[in-house]
């Protein structure tokens, strides 16, 4: 079973790479948008038998730092 | 006094921090490989060097911070052993959880890499007991992920205990209140961007990382 991972900075934590971003998207001209955060996204294959509890424990553990970091599971 | 070095695929001041030890020691580190998971018996110090430990996958440090001999740098730690990182050595201990806080994406989206001014702000712990306190030392840097995050109340909290070792004298990454080194509650382990054993030898244009060296190895009268 496919399992989707969403990780993304905390509100308020400053993101560069964003801004990075942001200002490439205004010099190739596109207008109108008004914030760019960069995040990380993670394909898990995963058999039947992980649980939900397995899932976060690997994103606390590993695949998020939770300092900065936000993530949310999805299964697909 | 016993040192190790520990060393991770993709570590790259590994040999740096070997010499600056033997030139304070007198004696080579134990080189210690990542996947091993006990340390030489009776080490005194342990170093995390700079580098890109597994290719700065996932975040700078996160794989290396879960790697097995950090569980034995960890038991060490809580025992009371002295823990130097540097660098990557640095994004390793708080990937790990020996240090708070987080080291992110440079503000200014650039490499840095050259010799900035310190100011020691705390000269009481045993690494920069070498130094007086606000003496200004030159310690170059070389990092693309130095910018250091932590919620106010940790940074309060740092300050207030004194856990900041060492602060830019102007601002190089975006660091959160320009810090460049913070040690943890006990106080044994540090971790800084800035690479002081890259400052050990006047031939390289400096030697002020020698101090900390010297203060955490004993070796000043």
């Amino acid at each position: 079973m496919k399992v989707n991972i969403y990780v993304t900075l905390k509100p308020g934590v400053l993101d560069p790479q964003g801004k990075a971003i942001h200002h490439a998207l205004e010099g190739l001209g596109f207008a109108g948008v008004e914030d760019v955060r960069a995040g990380r996204f993670i394909e898990l294959e995963v058999a039947d038998g992980v649980s939900d509890a397995d899932l976060d424990a690997m994103c606390a553990k590993l695949l998020a730092n939770t300092v900065i970091e936000n993530y949310r599971i999805q299964r697909a | 006094m016993k040192t190790a070095v520990i060393v991770f695929p993709g570590s790259n001041c590994d040999r740096d921090m070997a010499v600056a030890l033997e030139t304070v020691t007198g004696h080579a580190p134990a080189m210690v490989w990542h996947r091993d998971s006990e340390l030489p018996g009776g080490i005194d110090f342990i170093a995390l060097p700079g580098g890109f430990s597994y290719g700065d996958y996932l975040r700078s440090g996160a794989m290396a911070a879960r790697s097995p001999i950090l569980g034995a740098v960890s038991e060490a730690a809580a025992r009371g052993v002295p823990v130097l990182g540097v660098c990557n050595g640095f994004q390793v201990l708080t990937e790990a959880g020996l240090l708070p806080g987080a080291l992110m994406r440079n503000a200014g989206l650039n490499f840095v890499c050259r010799t900035v001014p310190l100011t020691v702000e705390n000269s009481q712990s045993l690494f920069t007991a070498g130094y007086r306190a606000g003496e200004a030392i030159d310690i170059p840097v070389a990092h693309h992920d130095g910018n250091y995050f932590a919620d106010a109340e940790t940074l309060d909290r740092l300050e207030g205990e004194g856990r900041v070792a060492f602060r830019y004298a102007a601002p190089v990454n975006g660091s959160a209140r320009d810090i460049a080194g913070v040690l943890n509650d006990a106080g044994n382990v540090l971790g800084m961007m800035p690479h002081p054993e890259r400052a050990i030898d006047r031939a390289h244009g400096g030697t002020d990382g020698l101090r900390l060296f010297e203060a955490a190895l004993g070796v000043l009268a």
